[in-house]
């Protein structure tokens, strides 16, 4: 039967081809290159549409393809392919829409910088990498994407490399997810190891955990060595501080690795192999207490921040952790996946609109800002929407996933990571509402408002269709209505709508936003209080815990001491052996020299010593006898 | 004491040392050559003295020496003409400053 999902393999075919395109064609095309961008994401985008419409239809089989024999070892070999089911359709369609969004949006934002072709080929190879991610067969596969992917984000972090931070940042990021790939690497050779036939792909692997081939220490070990990749990518806590560094590079691609690409990374890895998860209760429990902390220790973070991305920065943290959390608690992946879907299209929209009051006002500090709403019409309101969903307020998309979490973590009896998610979730709508009321409303702070001008119409369109995502994203799947979790699971849930669960998120999120209205519009309860009132505290908030500071006095300072104390080796012992090797030829050569003087009579002195001790030689030995 | 070897090869000896001695430390490039000459007489009068009072006494010592002679000789006109070409060049005949091998 013909059907889109053979054509699948050409959703990351398109960005590759503009990748190695704009690679060759170099800078000299400056704009057109965002053009190449826009069309090769484009052509991804509708086929990952097609492929996608036709998995909502009933009884679509699965796809797989694995025809290219990779490694062949023996008896054993490894092929690469790809996979279309459900997960990863949605998967697909999310990466590409978001990073044909971002393509159109860059366009109008890295206007007039000097690399930006070179800009639009790395964000070609990163949506390349992340949908090379998706659709891989085998988690060998999945494994060199992803690896991909944590070069993608390298090189888009520290875009602007003469900034030193952005530098910085970039280093940051790769060598933080390394930690997590080690893991994540550590973990596919334990599976390797214990896999039945040393089966890689996912169907096996999903079989071999299904039927209980792999289970009890083994299965958890290999889950948690998984998580800790999951961990590193999606910026959990203790990983996590690469994230908010992240956003050194430029803002669109803050949207992208936050919504859509190298962060969603990791919670889709956890869901891939959710079958390893689900043969260990230890693991799934670690999945959801690691998520619960972060996504109320971020949470806690972002109430502090000043810096408009670093605040959505720690929201994106956080939320992540909330997708972990109900990864962790449910038994399936439809409440995890679905705050994905949703988070993809909300976080987006706020980073976007957050880069475009930034490509306004030119800072990007909270302070500086106010009153943009009267200049910035559709920023404001998308940005209104993106909050509201952000801040779980119905019926926007993330009420619906929030409430989907939330219930999970209620009806499966953890009761402490639902008030944690409960606590989270009143801080979220908090920050977003101080971000939003500081920003927009209010009374303009700082000289940069008089040049404030809202964005071109590129860089708006992406800001009204994520809006209307951000919007109906979420009555995919109500208490009302499971179908999306029943589609992506294959089997239908049964439905559990908690109407206390509904009502006190919603209240929360309401108090949220009326603590920030109080704050920060009317002023009746000052925002300088706590600050004042308890400074240590705000200090502690305000610093990240001192996280930061901490893996720099624990892990960095020592292991830079280490490298000085191995430099002084390196300089003095192995440098000095070598050099003491050249001096003693030199100095034999120098010798060698001050021998040949040119003078014959010298020679022929020489010459009759060296024949004396030679016969001296020659006759001695008859009388010592050592030979 | 005609019919022992000894005397010969002593004063070929002492003829080898000196002509050793003079050429290793003479400055004259013409005594040097003189020197090396000496040096080569005594070498012809081992020879003819081993073949007369040798283990194996024959004639073949004489003939040899005959042969030195005649190279010797030959060997000092080139050696006579390569110093006189010198000595035109660089107007010394001072071994010291004939240090040329070393550049």
């Amino acid at each position: 039967m013909e059907s889109y999902a053979q054509f699948a393999w050409l959703i990351p075919l398109f960005p590759l081809i503009a990748f190695l395109v704009l690679l060759a064609a170099g800078r000299q095309w400056k704009e057109a290159g965002a053009y190449v961008g826009i069309v090769a994401t484009l052509a991804s985008f509708i086929v990952a549409l097609l492929v996608f419409v036709e998995r909502l239809g009933d009884g679509a089989e699965n796809y797989t393809w694995n025809g290219l024999e990779w490694l062949k070892l023996g008896d054993y070999s490894l092929a690469m392919g790809y996979e279309i089911n459900n997960l990863n359709a949605l998967m697909l369609l999310v990466v590409s829409l978001v990073s044909l969004l971002v393509n159109l949006y860059s366009k109008g934002y890295m206007q007039g910088d000097e690399r930006i072709s070179v800009f639009f080929s790395y964000v070609a190879l990163f949506t390349f990498a992340m949908l090379g991610v998706v659709m891989s067969e085998n988690i060998l596969q999945l494994y060199i994407f992803w690896e991909l992917v944590g070069l993608g984000s390298f090189l888009l972090i520290g875009f602007w490399y003469f900034k030193p931070e952005a530098k910085a940042a970039a280093k940051k990021a790769f060598v933080m997810t390394r930690i997590g790939d080690v893991g994540l690497f550590l973990g596919i050779l334990l599976l390797f190891w214990h896999m039945p036939g040393h089966a890689l792909d996912f169907t096996s692997i999903h079989n071999a955990f299904a039927e209980g081939k792999i289970s009890g220490g083994t299965a958890t070990w290999i889950a948690l060595l998984i998580f800790v990749g999951a961990v590193g990518k999606s910026g959990q806590f203790p990983l996590h501080t690469w994230l908010p560094d992240a956003m050194e590079g430029p803002t669109p691609i803050s949207a992208l690795i936050h919504a859509a690409t190298m962060v969603a990374a990791g919670v889709y890895l956890v869901a891939r192999t959710f079958d390893i998860f689900q043969a260990s209760p230890a693991a799934l429990d670690t999945v959801a207490y690691i998520g619960g902390f972060t996504a109320i220790f971020a949470a806690t973070i972002g109430v502090a921040q000043n810096d408009i991305k670093r605040v959505l920065a720690y929201s994106t943290v956080s939320q992540l952790g909330y997708m972990m959390l109900a990864l962790g608690v449910s038994a399936t992946i439809s409440a995890g996946m679905f705050h994905l879907f949703t988070h993809a299209f909300f976080k987006a929209l706020l980073f976007l609109a957050a880069g475009s009051v930034i490509h306004a006002v030119h800072t990007q500090d909270i302070q500086q800002m106010g009153g943009l709403s009267a200049k910035m019409k559709i920023t404001t309101w998308t940005f209104a929407i993106g909050a509201l969903a952000l801040s779980g307020i119905p019926p926007f998309s993330g009420f619906w996933s929030k409430d989907a979490i939330l219930s999970e973590a209620y009806n499966s009896g953890h009761y402490g990571l639902f008030a944690v998610g409960l606590i989270a979730a009143f801080f979220t709508a908090f920050y977003m509402s101080r971000l939003f009321f500081l920003v927009f409303t209010g009374k303009p702070r700082g000289e940069h408002h008089a040049h404030a001008h809202e964005s071109p119409a590129v860089m708006t369109v992406p800001l009204v269709i994520l809006a209307v995502l951000a919007v109906v994203a979420g009555f995919v799947m109500t208490p009302f209505n499971g179908w999306f979790g029943d589609w992506l699971t294959g089997h239908a849930a049964e439905e559990h709508g908690s109407g206390l669960v509904m009502l006190l998120s919603t209240v929360v999120g309401l108090l949220g936003i009326g603590l920030g209205y109080v704050m920060y519009v009317k002023g009746s309860f000052s925002p300088e209080t706590i600050p004042n009132g308890a400074p240590w505290l705000h200090q502690l908030v305000y610093r990240k815990y001192y996280i930061d500071e901490l893996y720099a006095a624990v892990i960095v300072k020592p292991v830079k001491a280490i490298g000085n104390v191995l430099t002084l080796f390196d300089r003095y012992v192995v440098d000095g052996v070598v050099r003491l090797c050249a001096g003693v030829v030199q100095s034999l050569g120098r010798v060698g020299t001050r021998m040949q003087s040119g003078q014959v009579q010298t020679y022929g002195l020489v010459m009759l010593l060296g024949l004396v001790v030679l016969m001296l030689a020659f006759v001695g030995r008859r009388f010592w006898n050592v030979w | 004491m005609t019919d022992t070897i000894l005397p010969y090869l002593t004063l070929g000896a002492i003829l080898f040392c000196i002509g050793l001695y003079s050429a290793l430390t003479k400055k004259n490039a013409v005594i040097v050559l003189l020197s090396i000459e000496l040096m080569l007489n005594a070498v012809n009068l081992n020879l003819v003295a081993f073949s007369k009072f040798g283990v194996v006494p024959s004639l073949q010592g004489q003939i040899f020496s005959l042969f030195n002679i005649t190279v010797a000789a030959s060997e000092v006109a080139v050696g006579i003409a390569i110093l006189i070409a010198l000595y035109r060049n660089r107007g010394t005949s001072n071994v010291d400053d004939m240090n040329e091998l070393r550049k």
